[in-house]
């Protein structure tokens, strides 16, 4: 262990006894994200390096202070990615945040949810114990899934200290391919094309434009943009137009304002079932993850955009913007709820870390 | 191995229990009498055997949460069951238990092609989803060796694998949501037909809990477009450390294999007597390597592979002319476990996985442990993710063996662990490993496995005893013992 994890321990044991609460932060790239916490800061940047990188065994291993940007230099050296496309939301972005806001990109649409992608965690609980779970290897069923347990949990149940990523070969080709069309005739293409073999690995639609990706081997991107039909996109202009996508920097994702430091009308993250109807609710709107991913600026009140998001059978959370004092993320079931609240306990009993980012009572 | 078996058990009052039950399931889904019990003494794993109170076989949620109720008013323990495929004895019965069998909750309630979702019932066996979404070119693609009559409420316990794992998953990634009854009867939904679900992904501690955390009452899982062609390739090598490199080089090489599996001398001199799959019976190994996609997808990688393994030194390559050819390559690998049957009255299966780099100094400290304990081990595995499944011969019979075969499996185990690896890839802890665990968790680490169960099922009646061993049973180790003729469900593949 090292001087600097033995720290933390006390830190976190001092904290734990004095019934004082920690703010655990990388970069602070997230900090819009969650409930506003309060409590005292602690910074987990200077708990950094890539512990372990073997390409060949798909895996690498970093602390969680790595900044984010360095590892996926590290990986694109070699070939290789972090397959879902996790946004930085700045320079700081580290790779504990990225996996503690548990949030996934453009690629995700293909690849799955960065969560698919975490193989083993090692932790500090609210007792100060050092903990492993999972590990290096695809293929792991020993004892419960604590490491999945711990990607996008805002770090309620403790530090993340080190993190096991699977990695995956970056594609041998991408083309993206533009169309036009509305918000209904999209969702039904996305949906039809994801019943096809074809190798569809992000889509974006804003403003009657549909932009899809395709990525794979040479002739399977020949032949499926063949096959799709609409206006193919520059290359270069595609790859800083998924940046864009991912980071948040295009309309409407993109804070804007009226004027300078003016106030920025509130983002929703509405996840809904891919094939689900449009939304009908007043703001602008894009959608990603073929369907499955709605984005909403808009001023309607909470309870209107969540009881949209519950009748097509998703959920809505308000992702930036907005009232961040009151519940942020849609609320749980109670028999949920209880869950959450023994899992708080098991790992956090004396309620040290984060606490209400997630949840009011975690 | 008998455990325990009585008529009533301490602590728990049969007759109440029974009169419990009687209220809240119709007639005939309530057994109690020994011989109507025997089918449900264990599970794929035979060497553990026990006798539950009695068995449920509810037909409805309803009656599942009254049974669970009524359990846990009792404080008496519940094992869900599926088809009893599990090689781990994860549905081994409680002697002082009811063992729950989801086994009548067979349907598919709703199949979306649009959507590529299938809402189905634990009971529903793996291969079913897929023939249901067949005719819209869908499948569901986890893909266990049992998978023709495994269910999708047991794969969801052990987060079930299959060969084509490495491209298209395990169960974690293809399931969406669970929905599950606490020992309390009350249900509660994990995951959704979104993408994510509220609060944290308590989905992703379900799958895999080995029934110990909720009852699964129904599943939606993710169907996947079918593959319009797939081939193979067979190539052999002269030793066993430069195939374990060739597969290393198939993945520096940026291709990710739809199946990518290898099998040692022995293994492939066992399989080759009686399936004849053509296999070069000079080579030190062979390893199958599977592309799947479009036809000018297949084409591209089957191109690059072949470069690849020709470069790592293969003595020999075969590409799969046809269908018939690509299926016969696969016959040999499927057989390996019959084969091991064959060659020795029995076999323990082991099933740990280990960093691919690896491969090779495991393989040859697997035959240096040959000589050690004066046993073979033939070596069949999924070699894309690491998971090795060793299977040593013995013969229970000779005085010995059995006692060297438990302990060369445990050193491989070990070994596996010194590796980096873990002691179980897919066939789950259950009560077969549950000594192993000490190897691989810490103190504190087995503590928390306890919190977290408790965090689901406070009054620990769901599955207990499995997966998490008490501190103190950490000095010995079970090991998989099948015999020869005494496997059920002995028309599954196994591998």
């Amino acid at each position: 262990m090292s001087e600097l994890v033995r720290q933390w321990q006390e830190r976190v044991r001092a904290a734990a006894a004095d019934g004082e609460s920690l703010q655990l932060r990388g970069g602070g790239t997230k900090d819009f994200y969650g409930r506003r916490v309060s409590g005292t800061v602690l910074d987990t940047r200077a708990h950094r390096g890539v512990s372990a990188y073997e390409p060949t065994e798909l895996v690498v291993s970093a602390r969680a202070g790595t900044p984010l940007a360095e590892l996926e230099q590290l990986l694109a050296d070699r070939g290789q990615m972090l397959a879902f496309e996790p946004p930085h939301f700045g320079a700081a972005a580290t790779v504990g945040g990225c996996v503690a806001a548990g949030l996934s990109g453009p690629r995700r649409l293909a690849a799955g949810p960065l969560r698919d992608y975490v193989l083993g965690v090692t932790v500090m609980d609210g007792r100060g114990e050092v903990l492993r779970f999972g590990g290096q290897v695809m293929k792991n069923v020993a004892g419960y899934d604590v490491s999945r347990l711990f990607a996008g949990s805002l770090g309620v149940f403790g530090i993340l200290l080190e993190v096991s990523l699977k990695v995956l070969p970056v594609p041998f080709a991408e083309r993206s391919l533009r169309f036009d069309c509305g918000e209904s005739d999209a969702i039904r293409r996305l949906n039809d094309w994801g019943g096809q073999p074809l190798p569809l690995s992000a889509s974006f639609w804003y403003g009657g434009v549909l932009t899809v990706r395709l990525s794979g081997a040479a002739a399977a991107v020949q032949a499926a943009s063949a096959k799709l039909g609409g206006e193919p996109c520059d290359e270069a202009e595609a790859a800083r137009f998924w940046l864009a996508v991912r980071e948040q920097a295009c309309a409407p994702l993109a804070q804007e304002t009226a004027q300078p430091g003016g106030p920025t009308q509130p983002l929703w993250r509405i996840a809904v079932p891919s094939a689900a109807p449009a939304l009908e609710l007043t703001g602008r709107q894009c959608i990603e993850w073929g369907g499955g991913l709605r984005w909403l600026r808009t001023e309607l009140p909470a309870q209107a955009v969540r009881e949209r998001a519950h009748a097509l059978g998703g959920h809505a959370s308000l992702f930036a913007g907005g009232d961040r004092e009151s519940e942020v993320f849609h609320p749980l079931p109670q028999a949920s709820m209880a869950i959450h609240r023994r899992l708080k306990q098991a790992f956090d009993p004396a309620g040290v870390f984060n606490p209400g980012r997630l949840q009011d009572g975690l | 191995m008998q455990l325990r078996e009585k008529a009533d058990a301490g602590g728990v009052d049969k007759a109440r229990l029974v009169e419990a039950l009687t209220r809240v399931l119709p007639a005939g889904a309530l057994m109690f009498e020994r011989e109507a019990l025997r089918p449900y003494e264990c599970d794929g794993l035979t060497a553990f055997r026990q006798l539950p109170l009695v068995v449920a076989l509810p037909t409805t949620e309803e009656e599942v949460a009254g049974v669970l109720k009524a359990c846990h008013e009792l404080g008496v323990p519940v094992v869900a069951r599926g088809a009893g495929t599990g090689l781990s004895g994860g549905a081994l019965p409680h002697p002082d238990g009811v063992l729950l069998s989801l086994a009548r909750f067979t349907r598919i309630l709703r199949l979306d092609p649009h959507a590529r979702t299938a809402v189905v019932q634990p009971g529903v066996r793996n291969l079913a989803i897929s023939e249901a979404a067949a005719p819209y070119d869908l499948y569901y693609a986890p893909d266990p060796s049992s998978q023709i009559a495994c269910t999708i409420g047991g794969n969801v316990a052990e987060n079930a694998g299959g060969v084509h794992c490495l491209k298209y998953g395990l169960t974690v990634h293809n399931v969406m949501r669970v929905r599950g009854l606490t020992i309390e009867g009350e249900a509660v939904e994990f995951g959704s037909e979104a993408p994510d679900a509220p609060g944290c992904d308590l989905l992703a501690v379900m799958i895999g809990s080995e029934g110990m955390l909720a009852v699964v009452t129904e599943v939606t899982v993710r169907l996947t477009p079918k593959p319009q062609f797939a081939q193979c390739v067979l190539a052999a090598f002269d030793d066993v450390v430069r195939a374990g490199e060739a597969v290393a080089a198939i993945i520096a090489a940026g291709i990710i294999p739809a199946g990518l599996e290898m099998m040692d001398q022995p293994a492939t001199a066992a399989v080759e007597q009686f399936v004849h799959a053509g296999y070069p019976l000079d080579a030190k190994a062979i390893l199958l390597c599977e592309s799947d996609g479009t036809p000018e997808e297949v084409a591209e990688e089957i191109g690059r592979m072949r470069a690849v393994l020709a470069a790592s030194g293969a003595t020999d390559i075969r590409v799969s002319h046809d269908e018939a050819e690509r299926l016969k390559f696969w016959a040999g690998r499927k057989a390996a476990f019959p084969a091991a049957g064959r060659l020795s009255p029995d076999y323990y299966c082991m099933d740990g996985t280990i960093p691919r780099k690896h491969v090779g100094p495991l393989l040859e400290a697997i035959q240096g442990m040959e000589q050690k304990y004066g046993l073979r081990c033939i070596n069949v595995f999924h070699a894309g993710d690491g998971n090795m499944h060793p299977l040593i011969l013995f013969d229970a019979n000779q005085a010995g063996e059995l006692e060297r075969a438990e302990a060369f499996g445990a050193e491989i185990l070990e070994l596996c662990v010194a590796l980096g690896g873990t002691v179980t890839g897919e066939h789950g802890v259950g009560i077969e490993k549950i000594n192993q665990m000490c190897s691989q968790f810490s103190r504190a680490e087995l503590e928390m496995f306890e919190r977290v169960k408790a965090a689901f099922d406070p009054a620990g009646l769901l599955n207990p005893g499995k997966v998490i061993p008490t501190l103190n049973r950490c000095a010995e180790y079970g090991r998989l013992r099948v015999s020869g003729g005494r496997i059920p469900h002995p028309e599954l593949p196994r591998f």
